[in-house]
This record gives C-alpha cells, sequence and structure tokens, in this order.
C-alpha cells in the first residue's frame, strides 16, 4: 500500500469536507440558475412590493416604523432569502441522497461516517446561503434600501439564520421516507405561513395576537427583528436581541446534533 | 482477513442472518450461494461494516466494525446489488467524487483514473453520462468504483443478476484479474454458475443459516453424484413416471417440469429408462452442479426469483 492510500487517520478526520467539496461540485453545475435566481428573485420582489406596494404605503402613512416602506421591508427579504436558501440545499440534497439516487448509501460504503455526511450537506448549503445573502444585499443596495455600513452585520445575521433554520430542516429532510409527503407538508404548512405570519410585510404587532405565536418561534421574524436593528436602527431591547440570537442558535444547534444522529442511524439501519 | 462466529442479525421477530460462521483467508474468492431472501445481502452489508450485527462475534482486517467501522471501510470496496451510481456525473467524475470521499488527494486520483478506466475498459466512455451507460458498463464501473481505494477486500453482491451472458463473461474475466492481483474476493450470489466460475470455496446459505461449506468440486462430491440425468415426460406425467424408476440411478428427485436421477453412469441410467418402456419428450444428461447440491441440501430449487 502507497502513501497514498485512504487508511491514514487524518484523512478520514475531514469526511465533512470532502462531502462539501462533492457538494459544491453538484451545486457548480446548476451555477447559472443559482446566480439567476439569486438575482432575479430580489430583483422581482423589491420592483413589484418593495415600489409598487411602497408607494402606496408611504404615500399613506409616510413608511412603516419611521422609514420608507421599502427600508422597513429590505432587512426581512434578505432574511427570507437566506432561509430559503439554506433550506434549498439542504432538503433536496438529502431527499436526493435517501431516497431519488441514494448516494448517501454509496457514499456510507467509503470510509466516510454519517454524522460527516450530514456536516458536509450543511457546510455546502452554508456556501450556497452566503452566496445568496450576498447577492441579494448587493441589489437592495442598488435599489437604496439599505445602506453600506451595516452591510457586513446585516450579511453575517441572515447567513445565520439562514443556516441555523438549514440545520433544523437537515434533521427533518432525514426523517422523510416519502418525498411527495415531505415536500408538501413544509411547503404548505411551515415555509408559506412563516413567510406571511412573520412581519416579513408589515409589523408582527399589527396582526391580531392569537396569530402573533407564529412570528414568536419564527426564525425568519427573529431575523428579521435582528436585521431591522442593524440596518435602520429600530429599536430593540438588549434582551430581545440576546433572545432571537440564542433562539437561532438553539435551533442550528439542536438541528444538526439531531441530523447526525438521523443520518448516522438511518445508514446503519 | 474476516472471522465471523454465531453472526446474527435480527429485525424484531424477523431473524435475517441466525448465527452463522465462517472465515475468509487472504487472496481467495469467497462465495456466499443462496436463494433471495437467504440472508446473503444481510451478511454482506455486516462485512461492509455498514450494518450492526445483533449478536455474535465479527473481526475484519482484525478489527471490530462496530467500533472500528470507518478504519474498516477504508480497505474495503464495495460493489453493491444496485448500482447506486451518480446519474448526473459522468464516468470520469464518478471515480474521482468517490476517490475524494476517502480523502484520496486530486494528482493521485487523476492516474488513478486512467488505470481504473483502463481495466473496466470504460476509456472511450469516460467523459458519459452514467445514465447513457448498458447495464454492463454500469455494473463495471461500479467495481471500477470499488476499487479507487485500492481495497483488500472486495465485496461484491450479486454481480452479475440482471446481466446478458456476453456481459457476465466479461465481468468474470475482470475479477478473475482482480484475484490475480491479490485482493480477496467475497461474492454472493444465487447463480450457480457463477459460484463455480469464480469461487475457491463458498457457502450454502438458506433462510439465515449456512447449510454447506467447502470448495464448489468437494460440494458436489459430498452432496450429488457425478452425472445427472434430466428427463421430461409433460408435467401431467412427471410424478407417475418417477414412482417406477427405481433401481435407476443413485436416486431421483421429481421437479414440476422434469425428473432428476442422480447417477455415476448417465447415459446408462438413460437407456434404462428407456428399456423400461418410458419415452421421454426430451433428455439431457449433464456433469452435476451446486444446482444439485442446493436442492439436494434444502430440497427446493434455486429459482432465479
Amino acid at each position: 500500500m502507497s502513501a497514498t492510500t485512504a487508511h491514514a487517520s487524518s484523512r478520514r478526520r475531514f469526511g465533512a469536507l470532502y462531502v462539501a467539496e462533492y457538494r459544491l461540485r453538484n451545486m457548480w453545475k446548476w451555477r447559472n440558475s443559482i446566480v439567476a435566481f439569486g438575482i432575479g428573485n430580489p430583483v422581482l420582489f423589491l420592483a413589484s412590493i418593495g415600489l409598487g406596494v411602497g408607494v402606496l404605503v408611504d404615500t399613506a402613512s409616510g413608511g412603516v416604523d419611521g422609514v420608507p416602506y421599502l427600508v422597513f421591508l429590505a432587512p426581512a427579504l434578505l432574511a427570507a432569502a437566506a432561509i430559503q436558501g439554506g433550506m434549498d440545499e439542504v432538503t433536496f440534497p438529502t431527499l436526493a441522497g435517501f431516497i431519488w439516487q441514494r448516494m448517501f448509501f454509496a457514499m456510507r460504503a467509503t470510509s466516510l461516517t454519517g454524522g460527516q455526511i450530514a456536516v458536509g450537506v450543511l457546510l455546502a448549503a452554508a456556501v450556497r446561503v452566503a452566496f445568496t445573502t450576498v447577492a441579494y444585499w448587493v441589489v437592495l443596495w442598488l435599489f437604496g434600501a439599505v445602506d453600506g455600513a451595516s452591510a457586513v452585520s446585516l450579511i453575517v445575521v441572515s447567513t445565520f439564520a439562514g443556516l441555523c433554520w438549514a440545520a433544523l430542516m437537515l434533521a427533518v429532510a432525514a426523517n422523510a421516507t416519502s418525498d411527495g409527503d415531505f415536500l408538501s407538508v413544509t411547503w404548505r404548512l411551515i415555509i408559506m405561513p412563516m413567510f406571511l405570519f412573520s412581519g416579513t410585510f408589515y409589523p408582527l404587532s399589527s396582526l391580531p395576537i392569537f396569530l402573533q405565536w407564529i412570528g414568536w418561534i419564527s426564525p425568519l421574524w427573529h431575523a428579521t427583528q435582528l436585521g431591522r436593528w442593524l440596518s435602520y436602527g429600530m429599536p430593540l431591547p438588549a434582551w430581545q436581541i440576546a433572545l432571537s440570537v440564542a433562539y437561532l442558535l438553539a435551533m442550528g444547534v439542536v438541528g444538526l446534533l439531531l441530523a447526525r444522529r438521523r443520518f448516522e442511524r438511518r445508514l446503519t439501519a | 482477513m474476516i472471522h465471523g462466529r454465531q453472526l446474527t442479525k435480527s429485525y424484531g421477530d424477523f431473524v435475517a442472518v441466525a448465527g452463522v460462521d465462517f472465515h475468509v483467508e487472504r487472496g481467495e474468492a469467497f462465495g456466499i450461494l443462496g436463494p433471495n431472501g437467504a440472508g446473503k445481502s444481510t451478511t454482506m452489508r455486516m462485512l461492509g461494516a455498514t450494518l450492526k450485527r445483533t449478536a455474535g462475534d465479527l473481526s475484519i482486517l482484525g478489527r471490530d466494525p462496530s467500533t472500528d467501522g470507518p478504519v474498516i471501510r477504508a480497505y474495503l470496496g464495495v460493489v453493491p446489488q444496485d448500482d447506486n451510481l451518480d446519474t448526473e456525473l459522468t464516468v470520469a467524475e464518478n471515480l474521482y467524487t468517490y476517490g475524494r470521499y476517502f480523502g484520496l488527494p486530486r494528482a493521485h486520483l487523476r492516474a488513478r483514473i486512467d488505470e481504473l478506466l483502463d481495466f473496466a475498459q470504460l476509456t472511450d466512455k469516460r467523459d458519459a453520462k452514467v445514465e447513457a451507460l448498458s447495464g454492463g458498463m454500469k455494473r463495471r464501473l461500479t467495481i471500477a468504483r470499488g476499487l479507487v481505494n485500492e481495497p483488500s477486500i472486495l465485496l461484491l453482491d450479486e454481480p452479475t443478476t440482471g446481466l446478458d451472458p456476453q456481459a457476465r463473461h466479461l465481468l468474470w474475466d475482470r475479477l478473475f484479474r482482480l484475484k490475480e492481483t491479490g485482493v480477496t474476493l467475497v461474492v454472493t450470489t444465487h447463480y450457480m454458475d457463477e459460484a463455480e466460475q469464480l469461487c475457491d470455496r463458498l457457502v450454502v446459505m438458506d433462510r439465515g443459516r449456512i447449510v454447506a461449506e467447502g470448495t464448489p468440486l468437494d460440494l458436489i462430491r459430498e452432496h450429488s453424484s457425478r452425472e445427472v440425468v434430466e428427463v421430461r415426460f409433460g408435467s401431467d406425467r412427471n410424478a407417475e413416471v418417477a414412482t417406477q424408476l427405481d433401481g435407476i440411478g443413485e436416486r431421483h428427485e421429481v421437479l414440476p417440469d422434469r425428473i432428476l436421477v442422480y447417477s455415476e453412469a448417465g447415459e446408462d441410467d438413460l437407456q434404462a429408462i428407456v428399456a423400461r418402456g418410458f419415452m421421454p419428450v426430451t433428455s439431457l444428461v449433464r456433469r452435476a452442479s451446486l444446482e444439485d447440491v442446493f436442492l439436494r441440501l434444502t430440497g427446493r430449487s434455486l429459482a432465479d426469483e
């Protein structure tokens, strides 16, 4: 056996990186649509809702929260894009890996562990989320919806939220046995309500109180609150800042732990 | 290389592998033969260190797969029953990504892929999408993929199931060459001819148990006669004729479509049957095979599906 064979323990330790490398190569094949979607999606949203609805809101009531509607909306759209991107890049590969093409079972025959496969999928999703968030931020900036001073903090917070949500969805997707059920349940019962009831398009406080709980448990609302505080200085008490960060972090940590365990078990059953 | 003792796997009440003992020596081609549902694939997955055993001992390359799975898998090549290649990637990309899972350096892999494509006779398909390959090509690619880490043991689960005869012979030829290079082969199959062609030694499994063990020749010698006469009288007459064949051959076996007469001198016994006034619709005298061994051991034929 030569020195280049697969037995060195130092090689096995970096298994998650090899999985991430594979996922990124796979994404690279879709680079045109990822870039087109990454830029087209914010342009469409900003033009239709930001500008269209924005004119209506701004002339009727002078904006929201003391700022033009577009500025109010921007942090929410950024967080939503990060969360959506993270979700895409963990759920589809996980369904493909376990159900459609079953490539996770091929990976599992190598020196990789189930946990490394889970972490690798998430790492690659992180790269995609960071890219999407940066592209989205640039479009927001061109529309004058954010200013350059908050660029780094806003991008970091949105990417962080997208990643924490992705970790949780990785664990959920790893439990899916039927792709049809999984997709229809998550999209109709989780993604759509989250997008509509998280204070994305108007402050959560304008919803009736019996619907506000959806916002409180929604990672999108927490990310949006942090984003508005960073972007235009929306007043946010320190305890709420801490709570939102802690909530997102807890979601990410619990999600990752569950996902690793579920991947390992499903691939050794 | 591999030692199993009372190896058991159960799922709830269902016992898929019920306490099997076996060992595989370095450089040999070891076969696990049996019908579908015998527990071959379950055994194979335990040997591949991707399925935890319920009870018993298993040692692969001196290590316990339940604690050292990733280390053991670094030395194994696995060719699963379903090809599970990445259909979105090309032939060469499949080998490259798989090698990267082991953490093999990129430059090393580029050279290795050329060797593997040559070995699998897929060099001219290097940049073809996997979807466009024939069944035999896919299987050769899966074998090449299993060799990317230069494994000490190659595990093949039903390697030629679903392939046409020409593709099977090509595959067997490749496996012979591998064996010559010192790779230990473990093969499951429900094809008798495959077991006879490939395996130095084999175990016959049925319903989760090992019912016989030995070289193909030993097994035939021990559990069958030298030759077998196959006679067909039509499905409604076979059973009736069989009752009147006493004294011809060592023993006989009635199947729905034919009678098998176990014999040391097939041609003589066939003439004896005709001499008693029974004229078969078709007849065949052949050398005994593992198929007969299996029939003898389990009382059932090794039907394909």
